[in-house]
C-alpha cells in the first residue's frame, strides 16, 4: 500500500503525451501522501524507457518486455497488469482516458472488483466523513471530473476499496520532468504466470494506424473557430491569422459538423484540451462542453457579434463585432506593427 | 429445431443531456432533470443496428434488448422493436437504486446469464455519464472477451466474428471468437427508422407492471400474444448475491456536486473600430503575449 502505479501507454517506443501528464500528477500525489511512484509498461523493448522514467521521477519501473503485449490488446494487459496490482497492492492506479486506457482499465477494475472513475480532469488528495456510518477517512484521492454531459462536477472517491482507480483525460495535467531524477529500477513483471490461452483468443488481422496530423494541444496561441464564422472559406481567416501570430487553428464542435473544420480541431469536452498562453474564440458562443476545453487559458479574446455570448464571461478582451471583419484587420495589424 | 443464436442489446434510457439549454437549468444553475426528454442512448441506437444487420447474416439469430431503468424505461424495448428487435427485458427494482458502473455491471451480467445470450451489444458509453466502462465489465463478469469501439462485423466465420474498430488514430479488425461483447462506436452506421408495421404490432407490447394499469382488453390481447410481453425481471429473478447489488454495491461514491459556474472575469469590452483594434494588437505585443 505504499505505492502509486501510473500504467504508461506506449506503441514502438514513443510514450504517449497523457503517460507523462500522470507521472508528473503522480509524482506530486505521491510525495504529499508519502509513498512510491511506480510506472507500468507493457510491450516490445520497454525497459528501454529507463532514462525517461527517471527524468519524471519514477522510483520503479515494471515492465512486461515483449512483442506479445503490441499492439495493444485488451485480455493479455487485462490479465498482466490485474496479477501485478493484486501482488504490489498501490493504492492508487492511473491511467489515461484514451483509446487503450478506456477499453481496458474498466475490465482491470471489474477483476479486482474495485471502484473506476473515468475521464478525470482533476485529482486531489482529501479526507472524508461518512455521515452515516460515522467513519473518518484520511488521504483519500479525489477523482473530479466533469458528469451530465459537462453541466455539473462530480467529485468521486472510492472510501473502502483499494486500488483507487482514475483514468484521467489528455493535455488537462502539466507535464513536467521531476525536480529530483528518480532511480526508475526497472523491474520484470511474473507476466508468463499471468495469463493463460483464452488471454490470447483475439488477433489483430488489419491495422492501420497514422501520425496524428493535426495536434493542437501544444500550441501556445489557439485560434478558434465556432458556428459563427460561417463558412469553410471564412475559416481560412483562421488560418491566417494562427500563422501569422505562429499559432494553431482549434474549432468547436458546431463548426466541425458544419464541415468548417477538421475533427482533430475539435476543443472541448469531446475533443481535445488545450491550455494557450492566448486563446482567440471567433464566433463561439461558449457552452460548458466547449468551455471544458479551453477555461484554463492563461488569456482570452472573444470576438463575437453578441455582446451577451456566454464566452464573454471567460474572456478578458471581448470584441463585439463580425469575425470576417475583426479578423482581417487583427492580421492586418499584427503585420504593421511588428516590421 | 432451428438452433437459436441469441443477441442481446444493452440499451438505457438517459435524459438527453444534449438538450441542456438554458432553460433545461434553474436560476441556481442546477440541472432542471424534469425539464429534459428522456431517449434512446444514442449509442445504444448503433449498437441495436450493428445487432439487427447480424440478425440477417446468422441463421436462427434473434435480437432482444435488456435494459435497466425505471418503468417508464419500457419505452426503450418497445422503440427496439419498432425498429426490429424480437422484444425484450426490462430489469427494474429498488435495489438496483444508487448502483454505480460496477454495480450496474455485475446486475447485468447475472440477468445475462439468466436470460442467456451468445452474444452482447452495447453502445460504447451513455451520454448521461459518458464513462465507457459497462460493456467492458459486463464482459469481464461473464468472463468473455471485449471488442470495443465497433464499426461494423466485417465477417461471419463459424464461431468467430471480424470486427473493425475505430481507434483514435485509425482503424483495426480484430478477430474474435464467440461468446462476446462488442460496444458500438458512434461512427457506426445509424440505426435504421422505425418500420410503420411493426409499430402498429408492437405498440400494445407491455410489461406486467404496465399490464395492472390497462384496460381489459388490452390484457386480454398481451395475454393471447407472447411476443407483446416485455420480460420484467426483478432482483431475485436473477439470482444475485445482493451485496453486490445498487449503493452498497458500489465502491465508487459521490462526494461532492457542483455546478459549473464560471467565475466570471471582467472582460474589457473592445468595439470592431480600427484604433481599438490596433490598440490591442499593441498592447499585447507589448506585453509578449504575441510577436
Ligand atoms: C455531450 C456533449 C458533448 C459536447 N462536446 C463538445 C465539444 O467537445 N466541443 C464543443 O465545441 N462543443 C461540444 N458540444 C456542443 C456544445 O454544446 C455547443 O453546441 C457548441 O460548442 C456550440 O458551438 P458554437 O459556439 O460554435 O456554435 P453556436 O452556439 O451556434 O454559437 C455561434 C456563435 O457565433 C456568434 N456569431 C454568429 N455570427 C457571427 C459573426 N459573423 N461574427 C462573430 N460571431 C458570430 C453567435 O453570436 C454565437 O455566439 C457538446 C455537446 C454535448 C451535449
Amino acid at each position: 500500500m505504499k505505492n502509486l502505479f501510473v500504467y504508461i501507454e506506449c506503441e514502438a517506443g514513443r510514450v504517449a503525451d497523457v503517460s507523462l501528464e500522470l507521472l508528473t500528477k503522480g509524482r506530486e500525489l505521491s510525495n504529499r501522501l508519502g509513498v512510491r511512484l511506480e510506472a507500468v509498461a507493457l510491450g516490445k523493448g520497454v525497459a528501454a524507457l529507463q532514462p525517461l522514467m527517471a527524468d519524471y521521477g519514477v522510483d520503479t519501473l515494471w515492465v512486461a518486455d515483449d512483442p506479445l503485449f503490441e499492439p495493444f490488446r485488451t485480455l493479455p494487459h487485462t490479465a498482466v497488469l490485474t496479477a501485478l496490482i493484486e501482488r504490489e497492492q498501490p493504492q492508487i492506479v492511473l491511467f489515461g482516458a484514451t483509446c487503450i486506457g478506456r477499453d481496458f482499465a474498466p475490465r482491470v477494475s471489474s477483476a479486482l472488483h474495485s471502484g473506476l472513475t473515468a475521464d478525470c480532469t482533476q485529482l486531489e488528495i482529501g479526507d472524508h466523513s461518512d455521515p452515516k456510518s460515522g467513519k473518518h477517512y484520511t488521504d483519500l484521492l479525489y477523482q473530479i471530473r466533469p458528469a451530465f454531459g459537462g453541466n455539473i462536477i462530480a467529485t468521486i472517491i472510492n472510501p473502502d476499496h483499494r486500488p483507487q482507480m482514475a483514468t484521467v483525460r489528455e493535455g488537462v495535467m502539466l507535464r513536467a520532468t521531476a525536480a529530483e531524477k528518480g532511480a526508475a529500477e526497472v523491474r520484470e513483471i511474473a507476466w508468463r504466470e499471468a495469463l493463460s490461452d483464452s488471454d490470447l483468443a483475439v488477433k489483430i488481422i488489419e491495422r492501420e494506424v497514422a501520425e496524428r496530423k493535426i495536434d493542437i494541444k501544444g500550441a501556445a496561441i489557439v485560434v478558434a473557430g465556432g458556428y459563427g464564422v460561417g463558412s469553410k472559406e471564412n475559416f481560412a481567416l483562421l488560418h491566417e491569422l494562427a500563422e501569422v501570430l505562429g499559432g494553431e487553428v482549434g474549432a468547436s464542435r458546431a463548426a466541425v459538423d458544419a464541415g468548417f473544420a477538421e475533427a482533430e480541431r475539435q476543443i472541448g469536452q469531446t475533443g481535445v484540451t488545450v491550455r494557450p498562453k492566448l486563446y482567440i474564440a471567433c464566433g463561439i458562443s461558449g457552452q460548458i462542453q466547449h468551455t471544458a476545453g479551453m477555461d484554463q487559458s492563461a488569456m482570452v479574446i472573444s470576438i463575437n457579434t453578441d455582446p451577451d455570448a456566454p464566452m464573454t464571461r471567460l474572456a478578458d478582451y471581448a470584441i463585439t463585432g463580425r469575425v470576417e471583419e475583426v479578423v482581417p484587420k487583427l492580421i492586418q495589424f499584427y503585420k504593421k506593427n511588428s516590421k | 429445431m432451428e438452433q437459436k443464436f441469441q443477441i442481446v442489446v444493452l440499451a438505457k434510457q438517459v435524459p438527453d443531456t444534449r438538450q441542456v439549454g438554458r432553460d433545461a437549468m434553474t436560476a441556481e444553475g442546477t440541472v432542471n432533470r424534469a425539464a429534459l426528454p428522456a431517449i434512446f442512448n444514442p449509442e445504444d441506437l448503433h449498437a441495436l443496428e450493428l445487432a439487427l444487420d447480424l440478425k440477417s447474416r446468422i441463421a436462427g439469430a434473434e435480437v432482444r434488448v435488456l435494459t435497466m431503468g425505471p418503468q417508464r424505461a419500457a419505452e426503450i424495448v418497445r422503440e427496439a422493436m419498432y425498429r426490429g428487435a424480437d422484444g425484450g427485458y426490462l430489469l427494474s427494482g429498488r435495489e438496483f437504486a444508487g448502483s454505480d458502473t460496477l454495480a450496474t455491471s455485475y446486475a447485468l451480467a447475472c440477468a445475462l446469464r439468466k436470460v442467456g445470450a451468445d452474444l452482447v451489444v452495447a453502445g460504447r458509453q451513455a451520454i448521461d455519464g459518458d464513462t465507457a466502462q459497462v460493456g467492458p465489465q459486463v464482459a469481464e463478469k461473464l468472463g468473455w472477451p471485449q471488442v470495443t469501439y465497433a464499426e461494423q462485423v466485417v465477417k461471419v466465420d463459424g464461431d468467430r466474428l471480424q470486427i473493425r474498430r475505430r481507434l483514435a488514430e485509425g482503424v483495426e479488425v480484430v478477430e474474435c471468437p464467440l461468446p462476446m461483447v462488442i460496444t458500438v462506436n458512434e461512427s457506426a452506421p445509424a440505426c435504421r427508422p422505425r418500420n410503420a408495421k411493426r409499430l402498429m404490432c408492437y405498440k400494445l407490447a407491455r410489461t406486467r407492471s404496465e399490464l395492472l394499469e390497462e384496460q381489459s382488453w388490452v390484457v386480454e390481447r398481451v395475454e393471447a400474444m407472447p411476443e407483446l410481453q416485455i420480460v420484467e425481471l426483478a432482483a431475485a429473478d436473477i439470482e444475485p448475491d445482493m451485496a453486490q447489488l445498487g449503493l452498497a454495491g458500489s465502491p465508487t461514491k459521490v462526494k461532492r456536486i457542483e455546478n459549473v459556474v464560471f467565475q466570471a472575469k471582467e472582460a474589457k469590452r473592445l468595439t470592431a473600430s480600427d484604433e481599438e483594434l490596433e490598440a490591442l494588437i499593441v498592447e499585447l505585443m507589448a506585453a509578449h503575449t504575441i510577436g
